[in-house]
């Protein structure tokens, strides 16, 4: 590879997590996604020990993670929405039982059904763990093809690293939209060998017997489990939050958005600093953990900060949390698989400089 | 001859291996063992023919035989 | 003195945690054997349901995966798929396969998933306290059905192994019992057919074994077999539903 060529997002991703060593996909149909199990059914054949298996249901497909990845393998499914909410059960064991997986969620409208257009109103699910019990995802929310791409990769390295399901996090747009990409070169970082994996096992073995299990019925002993398990994400705050800056350093409006929405954000930017208006992006790319060091930076010297989304306002929270007050948080956002324009976007800038704010 | 060697700490008394005997062999002891059953225990250990179905019915692997 | 019988290496040390007299004990031995007959262990990998025997992990002496309640087919489809080499097998209680796993189980065996299913039904969910299962018989008390399973008002009991039979997918599908040492002989040997089966590559095997409860049933060790022999038998026929050749 290396030369550029033009990809539909989903099929993107599918390409880069076969690149990344991914050879076991497990997936059930539903849009805007399905280019991800059809690519994936297409090339896992090519690819040695390459399987790709359409599940009877998104419950099944994530529980064939489950049982893949316990056995050692990279693994990845992907789904839109509804889908993910049924996924929730078995993410959740992935959790607890500790294995890596890739997760991808092509988001669409909702609740419900929904709609099948692109939407944002899975961050409060995807960043506060989604499932039951104590946990949380590694969230990576791509703003292009080229960085689902990039991130989707890495993402089988951060799961392999922590032992803990990483969710890439587009939307229908991403997965949708064509645009040139690059793929790169993988080259696999030095991980920690799979010792706890389920492949055979006999009294003399050079290691323990293996189980892979998110069951501790003495309270005592699930605590520490938990603790363990939030000792791994305090580990990921710190070295694992991500995020892009742009003209943040002289900015009175600071615009807080991500993924598809943060696209709209930067031509609304350009615009309004075209006007005079001083005003400044800041995308976080991880969604968990998120990246309130540069947040909290900017609202030493901003005015105001409003944040983006399409949904009804989640990661507004998070914004909020970081700003803890200092400056007012201002909200915008379109719902049920509308998107947001660069106008729409520009005239809430302009109505907070218009209020003084 | 045969030998049964009886797990008595692991026996939960639920005596499924009285009825499986086929010479009546097995009884519930009276005493109590750690995890508060009656263990089984063999009366006459001479009269055994090792058939191994008291083994065989055991829900608990308490019973290895010998012959 | 020569050993004739004693406890399989295939079973760890740790006491089973089951109630006295039930027989989910005699079917974990019969499963370890099988594999230690089969000289296996070192391949093997068990997948765990959630019920009763929700920690056999704890007592198969094999590497193991605990599942999500009804997902074992899945967990061992995922597993199997990575390493075909390995035998994988889950252990399943009615509640488990044939109510919330239904689907998962259909599935697994209408792919042919080269995987062995030991399905234990005693007509009960005994973990949670003795609800109604899916192969709750008619008339049957349990403490969801307290005036005895009205047929009108929740429907039948389900035949798993009559049901996949018709499938094209499974190779090998038998019911056997354990109600007495004659029928505890013969479900060892179905077990370690349907293990065999898995070995050859000949695909999707499961065993169907009527299993007591006698907590829940509310009775004695003994009468819970006897039980099982004159009311599960008749609903539940013993026998090979299915044998590809």
């Amino acid at each position: 590879m290396g030369q550029k060529m033009l990809m539909k997002g989903n099929e993107a991703i599918a390409e880069a997590a076969i690149q990344a060593g991914c050879r076991f996909f497990f997936g059930y149909p539903i849009t805007p996604q399905n280019q991800i199990p059809e690519y994936m059914s297409k090339r896992m054949p090519q690819v040695e020990n390459g399987c790709f298996l359409q599940a009877e249901s998104e419950v099944s497909a994530i529980n064939m993670v489950y049982g893949a990845a316990g056995a050692g393998a990279r693994v990845m499914t992907s789904s839109s929405s509804p889908g993910i909410s049924l996924k929730q059960e078995g993410i959740s064991y992935i959790v607890g039982a500790e294995l890596p997986c890739v997760i991808v969620n092509m988001v669409r409208g909702g609740p419900g059904l929904g709609s099948i257009q692109p939407a944002q109103s899975d961050y409060y699910q995807s960043t506060r763990g989604g499932g039951h019990g104590d946990y949380r995802m590694l969230v990576l929310a791509p703003a292009s093809v080229q960085e689902a791409v990039e991130l989707t990769q890495q993402a089988f390295d951060l799961a392999d690293k922590y032992r803990n399901p990483v969710l890439v996090l587009g939307d229908g747009l991403i997965g949708q939209m064509m645009e040139p990409v690059e793929m790169p070169e993988y080259v696999k970082p030095e991980l920690p060998e799979k010792t706890w994996a389920a492949t055979g096992w006999t009294p003399d073995s050079d290691r323990e017997r293996a189980i892979i299990n998110s069951l501790y019925i003495d309270p005592n002993v699930l605590e520490k489990h938990n603790r363990k398990l939030y000792e791994k994400y305090a580990v990921m705050e710190q070295t694992e939050c991500r995020w892009q800056e742009e003209m943040t350093e002289d900015a009175d409006y600071v615009m807080v958005a991500y993924g598809t929405t943060a696209r709209i954000c930067r031509s609304a930017m350009r615009k309004l600093r075209d006007k005079g208006v001083k005003v400044g992006l800041i995308r976080p790319v991880t969604l968990w953990p998120f990246p309130n060091a540069p947040i909290q930076a900017a609202a030493k010297h901003a005015k105001a900060f409003l944040t983006v989304e399409m949904s009804m306002g989640q990661m507004v929270d998070d914004v909020r949390l970081a700003v803890d007050g200092e400056k007012p948080v201002a909200f915008y956002g379109r719902t049920g698989g509308v998107v947001p324009t660069v106008r729409e976007i520009m005239d809430e800038v302009e109505k907070l400089a218009k209020e003084g704010k | 001859m045969a030998k049964l060697t009886i797990a008595r700490e692991v026996c939960k008394g639920c005596g499924l291996c009285i009825d499986a005997c086929p010479k009546a062999l097995l009884t519930l002891s009276s005493e109590i063992n750690n995890r508060g059953y009656h263990p089984v225990a063999i009366a006459e250990q001479d009269k055994c023919i090792g058939c191994a179905f008291c083994a065989r019915m055991c829900p608990d692997a308490v019973i290895k035989v010998e012959k | 003195m020569a050993v004739v019988y004693e406890k399989t290496k295939m079973l760890t040390d740790k006491p089973l945690h089951y109630c006295p007299g039930c027989t989910h004990g005699i079917i974990h031995r019969l499963v370890a054997e099988a594999i230690d007959e089969l000289g296996i262990q070192g391949k093997t990998i068990g997948v765990a349901p959630v019920g009763c025997a929700v920690f056999a992990y704890d007592y198969f002496n094999c590497d193991m995966m605990e599942a999500a309640h009804g997902r074992a087919p899945a967990v061992a489809t995922g597993c199997k798929r990575v390493n075909p080499g390995n035998i994988v097998f889950t252990y399943q209680g009615d509640g488990d396969l044939a109510s919330i796993g239904a689907a998962e189980i259909t599935h697994a065996a209408a792919r042919n998933e080269n995987i062995t299913v030991i399905f234990v039904n005693n007509a009960i969910y005994g973990m949670t306290g003795g609800q109604m299962a899916p192969t709750t018989l008619p008339g049957q008390v349990t403490t969801t059905s307290p005036y005895g399973r009205d047929v009108n008002h929740c429907g039948y009991p389900i035949r798993i192994s009559e049901m996949l039979a018709t499938l094209e997918g499974p190779a090998y599908i038998n019911r056997v019992s354990v109600h007495d040492v004659k029928n505890i002989m013969n479900a060892k040997k179905a077990i370690k057919r349907a293990f065999e089966l898995q070995m050859q590559g000949k695909g999707f095997s499961l065993i169907e074994v009527l299993s007591t409860c006698p907590t829940n049933w509310g009775m004695t060790p003994k009468e819970a077999l006897k039980w099982l022999e004159d009311n599960m038998i008749p609903q539940y026929p013993l026998g090979v539903k299915k044998e590809r050749e």
